[in-house]
């Protein structure tokens, strides 16, 4: 017989779980390329991914949109293959096919059935390694990302994006989307991404990580037989500076900028500023302080202009981490009337977490429990395996990192909460941009203290 | 690819009516807790649309012997939560470490059991003021966000329950009584009409005794009448819509079989065949050879009332929705004249077939191995029916898929929406009706 459930309180939690990462095994193959193969059993399902040294960061000035518009060459022909036929080739063996140009690297994967694992990995270096760039191909590939650009002007999330970049990195390499500028796109040349493919699709330069329901001989086997006889390019070439070693100007004063969007429904809102880098020690004190001021629902942020105030569907904070100094930022959509005091209340968040207003014990261990209990379920499947080895090469983090991180996150007190709040945050120099009603919100927002209102260019 | 893809469970029912799943899968120290009420938009009336997805708003909000935001005691315990409408089915679920499953069957089961007595009037306006943000955030303030709002009301008569969207109409959800909320909870949310689904690391008689001493205590209700409705469009219905957008843009929506019948998976097959990837028909055509447009997209929108078949295409700058439009008719009548070739069933298959291996991946969230038990269960009232949901594709045959194109994809019977740049109606389709949305 069962006994009646207690509702006078909560079930006690059992033991943690034991979390062990499984074992990362290293290769280099003859060109140099890195290789790293962890053995992920159960469903017969294997992950590649490519990572490519130089991402969006790479963009030299007045070429932004280079590195991702190369990128979106690599499945467009190949070979005997034209861009149709690669098409074909990947949807016949049921793969999922993906780009990702981040700041720092730009990261191909393929998911694919272990039965096609060896015709998955040739096809995807031969993809990579000799891309036929076919004038025509250039040509549409480039149109068609001319119009998205277009397009984009209807997204607020996208123009909110793109306007904030470039007010956090006025002169700097990270100041743009991957996408890049209408008028650096129509300059680029196909010569231009024949050149920059060559300078960085290098096997030195790469990392390969392969996770899947083989062992780890099997997966080193498959890497080794599609990509150990991948050269790269031998002339000498420019290769690009990275990003990461630019010095950012870094904002002194706190700044209000607008983009008018006549008759919007709601304001987009981005707020914050240039932080930290990603190999910061201060990275777990940092995890724990965001989650308290607008990490996950139950933050401060959330609860008060959602659970609250019913201004917003959602607010988030978060860090935008990469090598060299990333962007602190408060990010959310609010309706029309309630803009100036969506800022007021995020600038007075940030500011009561560095002293006025500390972290409480009870927010520090829901901090650290929600960022550490539910650890494991991110390592599920081959893909997150991989992915998350990647973040490993990308930051020089140890392999020791993922078991690391728990405890790491669990030594972090309410004293380094209050410091690294005070180290990293600083509303005297956030940058507060609205993408939104001009006329409905002005003359709340000149309330706000800011010495002036940048109005930029409208959004479309 | 002959490689067996199985999804093996164990399934009760407990006296007060609530199916209770199981599913072992021990690899990570998790478990997903996936609870599925049957109830939808499709049970609201018209001037009271959007209430099923309020409500579950409102389930967030806290129960008698938790009176509090459920979020808080989960994440804290590690978990990851969430829950979803849509016309057919409310779900919620938590994946929570091991360690953690008994906290999340008791927050799941005191909601269920013990909703209303911390329900207040407070909590509903602050959270009827979300979904306003919600609404205006994902609909109103996105390019192209009241398309589907306009198609349905379009596709189905103004009291069938699928004329709405689940979001519901802003005045609706401005008339609201709290009041309501009541016999909405009485009506729809209670063992009977659930179905739970444990899966990950749990040994399956230990996931049935906890599901009875967390949920076995809550009285079961009446299993509410299902819904029934029919719809019909008997010509070309063209109409226009002015937006905030760069680009024009052409809606085809066609009524289709319903989620799981007779020629919901060839529409499917179909949907991937002319619009799916550079390889297909519509895609190589529009965008590929003669860049007239950005983007096609189809999709086979399966429901269980019924189904709309989706197709969708972005005009390139100075291009025209009337040359995009005649184009896409050619395509659609070739396949519905001489059906697929055998190259495309190949791949066809070949992609549901590692699609649905994929499925298996995760135990946890919308669409992991636990909520596919729910909805099999739930719409099929058998979670017994992965193998045979794949079979489905692999029965499909050229005939299979052409008859389907011939029989649903007719040109006199769909709604046809032009999107258009504000002021520019004249860059929509000849003889389009101007429709507004709000």
């Amino acid at each position: 017989m069962i006994t009646r459930v207690d509702r006078s309180r909560l079930p006690a939690l059992g033991p943690d779980p034991v979390f062990r990462f499984p074992d990362i095994a290293h290769h280099t193959l003859g060109n140099g390329l890195k290789v790293r193969t962890v053995e992920h059993p159960g469903v017969p399902v294997i992950t590649f991914v490519m990572q490519i040294d130089g991402g969006l960061g790479a963009d030299s000035a007045g070429r932004e949109g280079l590195a991702a518009m190369t990128a979106d060459m690599v499945d467009e022909g190949t070979g005997s293959l034209s861009a149709i036929d690669v098409s074909d080739a990947l949807a016949r063996i049921g793969g999922e096919y993906d780009v990702e140009v981040g700041a720092d690297a730009t990261t191909f994967t393929l998911t694919t059935l272990t039965p096609f694992a060896g015709r998955g990995a040739k096809l995807l270096s031969e993809m990579l390694t000799a891309p036929t760039m076919r004038d025509a191909d250039f040509e549409r590939v480039r149109q068609l990302r001319l119009d998205r650009l277009r397009q984009l002007k209807d997204l607020p999330p996208a123009v909110a994006e793109r306007a904030f970049l470039r007010l956090l990195y006025p002169s700097h390499p990270y100041g743009h989307l991957a996408i890049g500028t209408d008028v650096a796109l129509r300059s680029v040349a196909r010569e231009d991404v024949v050149r920059f493919h060559a300078a960085t699709f290098l096997p030195w330069r790469a990392t390969l990580i392969v996770v899947g329901a083989l062992s780890h001989a099997e997966l080193l086997t498959v890497a080794d037989h599609a990509f150990g006889n991948w050269t790269g390019e031998e002339r000498v070439l420019d290769l690009p500076s990275s990003a990461a070693d630019f010095v950012a100007d870094i904002a002194t004063s706190p700044q209000l900028a607008v983009v008018p969007r006549e008759g919007a429904a709601q304001s987009e809102l981005r707020l914050g500023h240039l932080s930290a880098r990603r190999n910061t020690p201060d990275y777990p004190a940092l995890l724990v302080m965001n989650a308290i001021l607008g990490g996950q629902f139950v933050s401060r942020l959330n609860m008060k202009l959602r659970e609250q105030k019913a201004f917003t569907y959602g607010v988030r904070t978060g860090f935008d981490w990469r090598r060299g100094i990333g962007p602190f930022s408060v990010q959310t959509s609010v309706h029309t009337a309630a803009t100036a005091e969506s800022i007021s209340d995020a600038l007075t968040e940030m500011s009561d977490l560095r002293g006025g207003r500390p972290a409480t014990a009870e927010e520090l261990s829901i901090a650290q429990a929600s960022l550490t209990r539910g650890y494991p379920r991110n390592f599920e499947i081959a893909q997150q395996v991989a992915r998350s080895v990647g973040q490993l090469a990308l930051f020089d983090l140890p392999d020791t990192y993922f078991e690391e991180f728990v405890p790491k996150v669990n030594a972090v007190t309410a004293a380094d909460v209050t410091r690294v709040a005070q180290t990293y945050l600083d509303p005297g120099r956030a940058i507060a941009l609205v993408v939104g009603d001009r006329k409905a919100t002005e003359d709340s927002l000149n309330g706000l203290g800011f010495a002036e209102m940048h109005v930029l260019p409208p959004a479309g | 690819m002959s490689t067996a893809i199985t999804l093996p469970y164990a399934k009760r029912t407990l006296p007060n009516g609530l199916d209770v799943i199981v599913h072992e899968d021990r690899r990570v120290p998790i478990v997903a807790v996936n609870l599925w009420y049957h109830v939808g938009s499709k049970n609201e009336r018209p001037g009271r649309t959007g209430f099923a997805h309020l409500f579950e708003h409102l389930m967030f909000e806290g129960s008698e012997h938790y009176n509090g935001g459920y979020f808080l005691p989960l994440q804290q315990a590690g978990a990851l939560l969430n829950g979803s409408t849509n016309s057919d089915r409310t779900n919620y679920w938590e994946v929570v470490p091991t360690s953690a499953l008994e906290l999340a069957l008791w927050m799941e089961s005191d909601r269920m059991g013990y909703l209303l007595p911390a329900l207040t009037r407070e909590r509903f306006e602050t959270q009827r003021g979300v979904v306003l943000n919600e609404r205006r955030q994902n609909y109103e303030n996105r390019p192209y966000g009241m398309a589907l709002m306009a198609l349905s009301a379009a596709l189905f008569p103004p009291d069938h329950p699928y004329h709405w969207l689940t979001i519901g109409d802003a005045e609706d959800l401005r008339a609201m009584e709290f009041e309501d909320v009541r016999s909405f909870f009485r009506t729809y949310y209670h063992p009977a009409n659930a179905s739970l689904a444990l899966a990950g690391d749990i040994e399956t008689e230990r996931g049935f005794e906890l599901a009875e001493a967390y949920f076995g205590e809550i009285p079961g209700g009446e299993k509410p009448a299902s819904v029934h409705a029919d719809a019909s469009v008997a010509r070309e219905v063209r109409l226009v819509l002015e937006d905030r957008v760069e680009l024009p843009r052409v809606y085809m929506a066609w009524h289709a079989p319903a989620m799981f019948a007779e020629g919901d998976a060839e529409a499917d097959l179909l949907a991937d065949l002319l619009a799916n990837g550079k390889t297909s028909r519509l895609y190589r055509t529009l965008v590929y050879d003669k860049r007239m447009a950005l983007d096609v997209s189809a999709y086979q929108h399966s429901r269980e009332i019924s189904s709309f078949f989706l197709l969708a295409s972005t005009a390139a700058p100075g291009q025209s929705l009337t040359e995009i439009t005649s184009l896409i008719d050619e395509r659609i009548q070739q396949v519905a004249d001489e059906g697929p070739l055998d190259e495309e069933m190949e791949r066809g298959l070949a992609q549901a077939e590692a699609h649905f291996m994929y499925r298996l991946q995760t135990v946890g969230g919308f669409g992991g191995k636990s909520d596919q038990l729910n909805a099999y269960n739930v719409l099929r009232g058998d979670p017994d029916f992965f193998a045979d949901d794949l079979a489905r594709y692999r029965k499909a045959t050229r005939d299979s898929v052409r008859a389907n194109a011939r029989k649903y994809l007719a040109f006199d019977r769909r709604v046809v929406l032009s999107i258009v740049p504000r002021g520019q109606t004249a860059l929509a389709l000849p003889g389009s009706e101007t429709v507004s949305v709000s």
